[in-house]
């Protein structure tokens, strides 16, 4: 019986604000332990919260973006928990009013098309400090920072529409690329500004009925996700094969070990008792601050890539990598607005400048490198591939420009014109072609009784002469006229 | 409602309060009697009435997205029963 899995996700993604959602605390990653704290979001008695606009906005801005609808009135509840990290013993969530309800993302499955994943809701909640574990075996403590305590936290919970691992993949990439785009989060999950929680069960492929599900919680990086999905897949499947019964539960993941663990009956007795936030009044959605959100909706990846494809006849393949960040897509746009030449402009990107970002960046988990860290500036690419298709320069030169205006800063005419780069003309070619042609005497005799071939010899060996500047276009031509063939 | 032992053990639980058997009992009893008491409003007829969260009429309470500087850490952890350097000292977490 094949097996097919059955995913949802529950994304956590700090907002992008100057303060915190209830105070005006700093958000800033970074700052000493237990500075950027107050009354409010250490919990201590007596002290209210008021929701932090910008927050609000942010939130708004993402439901509106993933097509949710807004109920009219929004409101938020105590969520009841006890943690060292959680100091008010509750978190202020939402349980039922949430701000977006329904909705999708778009996910590009290359050939397999656009998918939508439905999302269940979006709603606005406030994140928890960070425990630090000392070292050493007779530690029996831990330490608190409650610099994150009161973070703006927007919650994304998905509906379980992911089949596969491959689209856990491009849908954890997709959204991450989609929040960046409407600029509501940093999303850089080694500082834990987006993590995700994976839901996944098993059925019978063709099944209409859902499996039991599990909720695994410690995923902090898009490859542990994915770990943790083949993991999940190996268990859930030898416990059916046996006969047996999924447990519903909450895991955690152990990446020691590279499998999931049952926590203890006690951890999971949760019980939330929801209840309305006293603390807090109603939030009433007004139709005039929607649509001044949606006016600044900017156009999102999957679309980008459409028009990307249709308007400048890229690959599904050239487009995505193009669109996934929006810079490298403004980056590309302001290129081919200067020089009308999509295709040469797009393979320069993707060749030279993504290659050597790609070379930079920490990897997928690591700092992720913008086109905005690449020091050649959209104008001068547009310049060197114009510099190219006039014929000013060869593709040979161009290929060694490149460094130098990575190294440099300098613009590719400026560079041509200080290093003599310029292809030399035919009064210039004519010495050395004829010099070559008579150190070269059997390649010019070959080619003479018709084995058109071997002129490549001849032509590579003027390149190595002129250093490149010799244009092919022009140089075979030439030489065949000197041999006297057509 | 009948507030059994066994709400209270399981309250008693999740909000991490260590109970004696006795004081089980007893606050299954006074309990009872409090919500019992609270009960009487089920008498009136609220159907068609939307339920409230507090009784202010005031909607729509925001703060600015502005920076507000925070206590100095010596003065955040002053009140705590336990610290190491810069840090809340708690039970371990695992
Ligand atoms: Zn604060």
């Amino acid at each position: 019986m094949e097996l097919e899995p059955v995913i949802g996700f529950e994304v956590h993604a700090e907002l992008k604000t100057r303060a915190k959602v209830w105070c005006g605390c700093s958000t800033a990653f970074g700052a000493p332990p237990n500075t950027n704290v107050c009354p409010v979001c250490m919990g201590l008695p007596g002290a209210l919260p008021v929701l932090n606009e910008g927050a609000y906005r942010l939130a708004l801005r993402t439901a509106l973006a993933l097509h949710c609808d807004i109920p009219p009135v929004t409101t938020f509840d105590r969520k009841n928990y006890y943690y060292p990290d959680l100091p008010k013993n509750y978190q202020i969530s939402q349980n039922d009013k949430f701000l977006g309800k329904g909705g999708y993302l778009e996910i590009n499955l290359g050939e397999a098309g656009v998918k939508q994943v439905g999302i269940d809701n979006i709603h606005l909640e406030e994140d928890a400090g960070k425990n630090i574990h000392p070292e050493g075996t007779a530690v029996d403590y831990s330490l608190l920072d409650l610099n994150r305590a009161g973070m703006p936290l927007l919650e994304i919970v998905t509906k379980p529409d992911i089949r596969s691992r491959h689209e856990a993949h491009v849908f954890m990439n997709s959204m991450r690329s989609f929040l960046k785009y409407l600029d509501v989060s940093d999303c850089k999950m080694e500082e834990g500004s987006l993590r995700f929680e994976l839901n996944m069960s098993l059925r019978p492929k063709g099944s209409e009925e859902f499996g039991t599900k599990v909720e695994v919680k410690n995923l902090n990086s898009i490859s542990v996700v994915l770990k943790c999905i083949d993991a999940e897949l190996e268990r859930q499947g030898a416990v059916l094969a046996e006969g047996g019964a999924i447990i519903q539960e909450t895991r955690l993941w152990d990446d020691v070990e590279a499998v999931t663990r049952a926590m203890r009956t006690k951890e999971t007795a949760t019980d939330y008792r929801y209840f309305p936030d006293p603390d807090l009044v109603d939030f009433e959605v007004k139709e005039e601050v929607k649509q001044e959100i949606l006016a600044t909706l900017p156009e999102l990846p999957v679309a980008r890539c459409r028009r990307f494809e249709e308007q400048y006849g890229l690959s599904a393949y050239d487009a995505g990598l193009l669109t996934a960040q929006r810079q490298t897509a403004d980056y590309f746009e302001d290129a081919v607005r200067l020089h009308n030449n999509p295709k040469g402009v797009a393979n320069w990107i993707m060749a030279e400048a993504l290659r050597w970002l790609n070379e930079r960046s920490g990897g997928e988990e690591g700092e992720e490198l913008t086109i905005e860290h690449f020091p050649v500036p959209a104008p001068a690419i547009a310049e060197l591939l114009r510099l190219l298709d006039e014929g000013t320069i060869t593709g040979k030169i161009a290929k060694q420009l490149f460094p130098m205006m990575i190294d440099t800063g300098k613009t590719p005419s400026v560079l041509v014109e200080e290093k003599g780069l310029k292809p030399l003309d035919d009064s210039a070619l004519d010495p050395i072609v004829e010099e070559v042609i008579a150190n070269m005497p059997k390649v010019a005799d070959d080619v003479r009784n018709g084995k058109a071939k071997a002129i490549g010899a001849l032509v590579g060996a003027v390149m190595k002469k002129t250093q490149g500047k010799a244009n092919p276009a022009t140089l075979t031509p030439l030489i065949k006229s000197k041999l006297g063939v057509e | 409602m009948k507030i059994t032992p066994e709400l209270v053990e399981h309250v008693a639980l999740l909000s991490r309060l260590e109970l004696t058997e006795e004081q089980k009992a007893q606050f299954s009893r006074e309990l009872s009697k409090i919500f019992e008491y609270v009960e009487q409003l089920g008498e009136v007829d609220v159907s068609g009435v939307e339920p409230t969260a507090h009784p202010l009429p005031q909607k729509n309470k925001f703060r600015p997205d502005e920076v507000v500087p925070g206590l100095a850490n010596e003065t955040a952890l002053a009140n705590a029963p336990e610290t190491e350097d810069v840090y809340f000292k708690v039970p371990q977490v695992l």
